[in-house]
């Protein structure tokens, strides 16, 4: 298995977790059916002019129909975003693989998860709604509750229990560490250069190379450059994971970020950044830290707020390996990698589990707080958005592509404050794809069916589509495809005591034959050619009759011959052995020589000779002999 | 030539033969040559020769095999062509067989320093100044010095090649103008050998299959139309017109580029007429064989042509817009011509030429763009200039390079692929929109300017000079929109346009990229400079962030923004439109803008700013701005104290300017020197000469100009020099201060300023009186010491007599040295 994303759009269904009792969203009318019936007010609230089910928020699994997910050997992670399903596979279905990712991964991965569930446990909430997911019901419900698809396999957020139950049965591995699967194919992680740890996967045999392409990034940033030299020679590459948002280009959107977050802290507002505990953060803050001085916002206080902000600031300069090149020199000066630390210790920088407790007492204001959850329906930016969104001086600035800004804004308009779309996402885009493409030189791409068209909004945009050749193979949504490649080939070991055996006869300059005889030895998907068994002494009977069931029948065998007869020198030679009266003719394959008095054909063809005479089996023998002196044997 | 340098010479040409002793700076015998050419100009070379035999001499001993460096043998060969120009002198250096030494097959021509392309390029150089008489053409035949001009035209150097070609041009015009008795036949057979000659290798090469032959070719004739305008460059262009004709018939064209110079030479040329010759169907033809590209330049020639038929300025301005005609029918919605162009619809050749590569595509786009902004302003440009398809062209084109235009064809769809994101086309689209704005275009598409502009300037996709570009096109265009009738203030349409410029500007002075800001503060500048004083913009401008993020970009780490931040606060100071900063958020914001451009002034660690707040300053002092008006000469005292000490001599230069503006208001201006000026009454001064002088007492303005005067710089030295005189004019015919009060002031002033000059500047003059100034003032010499500074630096050292001494002592010092070195 490819990966373990969770789809957490769903939760923008949900009405938001508010950490400080909100009067606001706790006292918003009930929903009632177009008849009137009220029978699902409790469920269903109206919030804006939009409804949203009043319930612990729940998320959307991985398909789990197609595939009996107990019978998964593997699963690969690419990322510490790709991973975020995992316990509801490892712990609910049956699975009994290993999970392979890096160290990052599952480190950035685990705080990630922690986040999530300590969001939404600190805030527990009695109310599980499941009404509104009966099929009938869900029909007369308003867009997009009505459209929402697999409500019924929506579930609830994991316990911490089941994300450490679900991370012990992660392996560890290093990039271009080669791990064996069952002998069958081997899998490597090469860097994806998108997030920490993020990585992109190798599958292969001796003979097939497929390689699984997802989250990467060609941008320099904080991690280690993607590895792109070792995609060469795939027979298959699957990609995803290219930018959600292929128009904003990162570059413009930082600094989009950087005037706006200046523009409204100059104007004496505050700034939301509602945003993940790692990755592009570490880069905004790097950013800042270059533009806060020129901007004059030494004094503006930057607050980061999450469960897990101390282990993620940390975490991020620990990781040395795992860094861009310029960040590892620094670990040697030493200094710390990302410039955040600097931010820490000279106070500009603050970071705190929660709104609760010291931030009360240091916050003050014009601030910029970075703080998630991103889709504004749980974590501590609910309560800001409460806070902040009445005023114009305010900005919120949403940096992350995963949720439609909209979407997400829905349940707190009217809304004063300003809000700007700054989605920063540094994975390919289409023309770094294309080059890609063109430098690694697949056999055959195969993406998701959304890569190979343009955005249906922007139809003309040709240049928002992979475009290679030969075209690539798209998939869609619980499609069954075949990868282009047959396995033809298996590698065969030989021992080396049947090596030293061998008598090796060249038989054209530079290729040589042997013929070997052994067993052929297969396990765990790896074969090996063993001597034969030395043919059984003759002993006591019971042991005879075991041997000779063991030994495979070794028959004496006939010579190989190889090489090919000269015609001319052949009838020169028949004519010296007293054949006379000899014909030749040519046919489509090759020869046939007559010897009319002998009454006899001998057909000489590339790959065989017959002799065909009536009978005289002499005369047979006497002209095999013949033929023979121009072949080789072994 | 006076004597010391005759005294100098024989030495100098001895150390020039001298192969043990190399002229290390090649410059001083370019400055050797050209005093030569100047001697030859004003007199006699044969006198010259006969005077000094050195020279003689030198030239001679240069032919002497020897490991001469090819420095010197080009220049003996470059100074021989400056002697042998005069006819006589040329018989003299004849009758010594030492031309067709130097010149011919026994001179360096056949030996081993001809590999050496400065002897080549001093070979050419030096046939070039000698071919100046008839004699000199019977000289180049007897050496067959021609034969070796046309191989040359192929050399390996691109400045030996490019010379041969010019002396040809050179050799055919001399030898056409022929001996004085009569002007040349008309009939090319009848022409002298020498450049009958000349002509059958030129139809040789246009003849070849080679096309640096045939380039080598063009650009000879190119050159000859360009500079000969007698009537036998008629016979000549009709003679050779089949051959160059026959040149399109090729494909593709040979030398398309040569082609275009000399046809467009051709047409130009006054010598010819054009009609007669053919030359208008050749230029038609072309047209229609050459590459889009090639075109393009062809087209803009003949555009530029003053008269030229009509049908062919017509032909060329299509071939000119067929690439933008292309873009608009592969953008266009509906079928139909696209307004570009109404017969020729889009040629499918620039078609083919535009779609298959980026970089063809991107070239021709930007080559028809910049052809055409060239176009624009020109009296002969074709009339009706469509000016509304190509506003439609240009915003497309912008479209297409922002992805935000939406093709409905194929062609189209790869257009945008290719020009996606493409800053170069962006660059000139937007300098062709901006152009553009010289004219008005029909409402729907001006607004569509304007939506494209926003466009650009909001996009954080916009690279900084793409954002320049378009801060610059939009204030083109902001000029350009019309007025409310009967009101000087911006229609009710810019004012919109300008409410949701405004958010963007102020985000954009955010920007973390410095040239981003600082072109937003230029372009605000400019607003405000045009606008400042209309209440619409006054309303929409207070009502933004704009002045408030203006003043605090005051204090940019970046030195440029920071000077941009002081003028466009001065321009808004002016204009009244800064907002007094207030509020606890704000400390040590209570100082007025002029404590906080002192402050600049002083403190600044980087010229620009302080620069900038000078002009702000000068400007206001001629403004009477409030904030100086209050007390002028506390004003002036302080700014001339501190730009006096300033390190930056443009800085010191703009507080003169600053002292001349004040002095001026206390004075009068100054009398006009155009003759034809209209003189104003003669305005009595601002108060009695006696207060207005001590008021510049007051100020300190006398130290701060006479320390000036004494500056190290001399534009400073320079400016304060006219100041002081003007100050003396003004004052000569006031008779109430003729006589000083007490003399020994004005001694203590002048040895003060005797000490000042010899550069001991610490001690200040004190306080002086209007008297003892004007006493100075009067007692100096003024007049000599504006001369001295209008003489260049090196006036001294620029004499010949101190070029031969220092080749001399440089050489000396390298003889000094070998001597060491035993």
């Amino acid at each position: 298995m490819l990966d373990c994303g969770l789809d957490m759009t769903s939760t923008l269904n949900f009405l938001p977790l508010p950490l400080v009792q909100s009067p606001r969203l706790s006292n918003l009318p009930g929903w009632s059916l177009k008849d009137g019936s009220a029978f699902l007010d409790k469920e269903l609230k109206e919030c804006s002019g939009h409804v949203f089910v009043d319930s612990v928020p729940e998320f959307c699994l991985p398909e789990t129909e197609l595939i009996d997910l107990s019978t998964v050997d593997v699963i690969l992670i690419s990322n510490y975003h790709c991973m975020m399903a995992l316990p509801y596979i490892t712990e609910h279905t049956g699975f009994t693989g290993t999970v392979y990712a890096t160290e990052p991964t599952v480190q950035i991965g685990r705080l990630l998860m922690e986040e999530l569930v300590n969001f939404i446990e600190r805030v527990p909430k009695a109310q599980s709604a499941s009404l509104w997911k009966n099929k009938d019901i869900q029909r007369l419900l308003p867009s997009p509750l009505k459209d929402a698809v697999e409500v019924s396999t929506w579930r609830r957020c994991y316990t911490m229990q089941e994300v450490n139950s679900a991370l012990s049965k992660i392996q560890l591995v290093g990039y271009s560490q080669k791990i064996e699967l069952f002998g069958a194919v081997q899998v490597t992680p090469l860097s994806s250069g998108y997030a920490l740890g993020s990585s992109n996967w190798i599958i292969q045999s001796h003979y097939e190379k497929v390689s699984y392409v997802s989250g990467s990034s060609l941008l320099t940033t904080h991690p280690q450059p993607m590895d792109q030299a070792s995609l060469k020679n795939s027979d298959v590459l699957i990609l995803t994971g290219l930018t959600q948002i292929p128009t904003a280009n990162p570059d413009g959107m930082v600094g989009e970020f950087c005037s706006n977050l200046a523009l409204t802290v100059r104007n004496g507002g505050n700034v939301l950044v509602p945003c993940y505990p790692s990755g592009v953060i570490y880069d905004l803050l790097e950013c800042l830290y270059q533009y806060i001085d020129s901007a004059g916002l030494s004094n503006i206080p930057f607050y980061f707020i999450s469960p897990v902000a101390n282990s993620s600031l940390e975490f991020s300069q620990i990781f040395a390996e795992w860094l861009c090149h310029n960040k590892q020199t620094k670990v040697y000066l030493p200094e710390p990698p990302f410039p955040h630390a600097e931010l820490i210790q000279t106070n500009k920088l603050k970071h705190y589990p929660s709104l609760h407790g010291d931030f009360s007492s240091d916050f003050r204001q014009p601030c910029v707080v970075f703080t998630g959850h991103p889709s504004l329906r749980f974590g501590d930016v609910v309560h800001f958005m409460e806070l902040w969104g009445k005023s114009s001086l305010n900005t919120v600035i949403f940096t992350e592509p995963d949720f439609s800004y909209l979407e997400a804004l829905a349940p707190y308009q009217p809304l004063a404050m300003k809000c700007i779309y700054c989605p920063i996402d540094t994975r390919l885009n289409f023309i770094q794809v294309s080059k890609l493409l063109k430098e690694v030189q697949p056999l055959h791409v195969v993406c998701p069916e959304q890569y190979t068209q343009p955005p249906p909004a922007q139809s003309h945009r040709m240049d928002l589509m992979i475009d290679c050749q030969p075209p690539a193979m798209s998939y869609r949504r619980a499609e069954v495809l075949a990868l282009p490649f047959k396995r033809r080939y298996e590698k065969i070991e030989i021992m080396p005591e049947l090596a030293d055996a061998l008598v090796p006869m060249e038989i054209k300059p530079g290729i040589s034959l042997a013929t070997v005889s052994a067993v052929l030895h297969t396990k765990d998907n790896k074969h090996v050619l063993q001597p034969p068994p030395r043919p059984a002494q003759p002993s006591g009977g019971k042991k005879r009759k075991r041997a000779s069931e063991d030994i495979p029948d070794c028959k004496v065998l006939k010579p190989l011959l190889s090489g090919s007869i000269p015609v001319e020198q052949f009838v020169q030679t028949l004519e010296k052995h007293g054949f006379s009266d000899i014909k030749v003719e040519d046919t489509a394959k090759g020869h046939i020589v007559l010897l009319q008095e002998a009454e006899t054909l001998i057909q000489i063809e590339e790959d065989s000779t017959h002799i065909i005479c009536d009978n005289d089996e002499m005369l047979r023998v006497r002209l095999r002999d013949l033929v023979l002196k121009f072949l080789q044997k072994f | 030539m006076d004597p010391e340098c005759s005294q100098l010479l024989p030495a100098l040409c001895a150390v020039l033969a001298d192969p043990r002793q190399p002229m290390v700076d090649d410059t001083c015998l370019e400055k050797l040559l050209d005093w030569f050419k100047t001697i030859t100009e004003a007199g006699s070379s044969l006198l010259l020769l006969q005077e000094n035999p050195c020279l003689v001499e030198l030239l001679c001993h240069v032919l002497k095999p020897q490991d001469l460096s090819s420095r010197v043998l080009s220049f003996s060969l470059r100074l021989t062509g400056v002697f042998a120009a005069q006819e006589d002198c040329f018989q003299y250096l004849q009758q010594g067989e030492l031309l067709p030494r130097l010149f011919g097959e026994a001179g360096p021509l056949g030996g081993a320093a001809w590999t050496a392309p400065t002897v080549r390029s001093g070979w050419i150089q030096g046939l070039r100044s000698l071919a100046q008489h008839p004699s000199a053409l019977h000289f180049l035949a007897d050496c067959g010095a021609v034969d070796t001009i046309f191989s040359l035209q192929g050399d390996s150097s691109l400045f030996v090649a490019s010379a041969a070609g010019q002396l040809l041009v050179h050799i055919l015009s001399l030898s056409m103008r022929g001996p004085a008795e009569g002007p040349p036949s008309l009939q090319a057979d009848d022409w002298p050998p020498c450049a009958q000659k000349i002509v059958g290798h030129i139809e040789e090469s246009l003849r070849s299959t080679a096309t640096p032959q045939i380039t080598q070719a063009l650009n000879v004739l190119t050159t000859t139309f360009s500079h000969c305008h007698d009537p036998w460059t008629q016979v000549l262009w009709v003679q050779l017109h089949p051959l160059v004709a026959a040149l399109l018939q090729k494909d593709p064209v040979p030398a398309a580029h040569s082609l275009v110079d000399l046809l467009l030479s051709v047409a130009r040329s006054p010598g010819l007429s054009s009609s007669s010759c053919g030359l208008w169907e050749t230029l038609a033809q072309t047209l229609s064989h050459l590459s889009p590209t090639q075109a393009g330049l062809l087209a803009l020639g003949i555009l530029k042509l003053q008269d030229c038929p009509q049908a062919l300025r017509a032909q060329a301005f299509a071939v000119l817009l067929q690439p933008l005609a292309c873009v608009l029918q592969a953008t266009a919605q509906g079928p139909g011509p696209s307004g570009l162009l109404d017969s020729t619809a889009a040629d499918s050749v620039t078609a083919d030429m535009l779609l298959p590569s980026k970089a063809a595509c991107v070239g021709l786009l930007c080559q028809t763009l910049a052809h055409l902004e060239l176009l624009l302003p020109l009296p002969q440009r074709p009339c009706p200039w469509p000016q509304a398809p190509l506003l439609g062209a240009a915003v497309t084109l912008l479209q297409l390079c922002r992805g935000s235009g939406s093709p409905a064809s194929d062609a189209g769809r790869q257009l945008c692929a290719l020009l996606l994101g493409c800053v170069r086309v962006q660059r000139a689209a937007l300098d062709f929109l901006g152009t553009l704005s010289q004219e008005t275009g029909p409402p729907e598409l001006v607004t569509q300017v304007f939506a494209v502009l926003l466009e650009y300037l909001r996009s954080p996709d916009s690279s900084p000079t793409v954002l320049k570009k378009a801060f610059q096109a939009t204030f083109r265009w902001l000029l350009s929109s019309p007025r409310t009738p009967g009101c000087s203030d911006l229609d009710s349409h810019t004012l919109l346009f300008l409410r949701e410029l405004l958010p963007v500007l102020q985000k954009r002075l955010c920007s973390p990229c410095w040239e981003v800001r600082d072109s937003g503060l230029e372009f605000l500048t400019q607003m405000t400079r045009r606008w400042g004083g209309q209440a619409g913009f006054r309303h929409a401008l207070l009502a933004s962030e704009v002045p408030r993020l203006t003043e605090q970009l005051l204090r940019d780490p970046e030195s440029y923004v920071r000077a941009s931040a002081v003028t466009a606060m001065g321009q808004l100071s002016s204009q009244g439109l800064c907002v007094p900063p207030a509020g606890p958020e704000h400390p040590g914001s209570q100082q007025s803008l002029l404590g906080e451009l002192l402050h600049i002034l002083s403190t600044d660690s980087e010229g620009f700013p302080r620069r900038a707040v000078m002009q702000v300053f000068t400007q206001w002092l001629r403004d009477s701005h409030a904030d100086v008006v209050g007390d002028t000469e506390q004003f002036v005292a302080g700014v001339l104290q501190v730009a006096g000490q300033d390190l930056d001599w443009e800085v010191r230069a703009q507080g003169l300017e600053l002292a001349l503006v004040f002095l001026e208001q206390m004075l009068g201006p100054p009398r006009s020197h155009c003759p034809y000026a209209v003189t104003p009454p003669v305005a009595a001064p601002a108060g009695p000469l006696t207060q207005a002088l001590q008021s510049l007492c007051r100020v300190r303005l006398f130290e701060f100009a006479f320390r000036a005067l004494f500056d190290c710089d001399r534009p400073v030295a320079q400016k304060s020099c006219d100041l002081l005189l003007l100050l003396r004019a003004k004052t000569a015919s006031s008779s109430s201060l003729q006589e000083p009060r007490s003399s020994p002031d004005v001694a203590s002033v002048e040895a003060a300023l005797q000490r000042w000059r010899a550069g001991d500047q610490a001690q200040p003059l004190g306080d002086l009186e209007p008297e003892v100034v004007l006493a100075v003032l009067r007692s100096m010499d003024l007049e000599g010491l504006r001369g001295a500074l209008a003489e260049s630096s090196d006036h001294v050292e620029k004499s010949p007599q101190s070029l031969l001494q220092d080749m001399l002592a440089t050489v000396g010092i390298l003889g000094e040295n070998e001597a060491d070195c035993y």
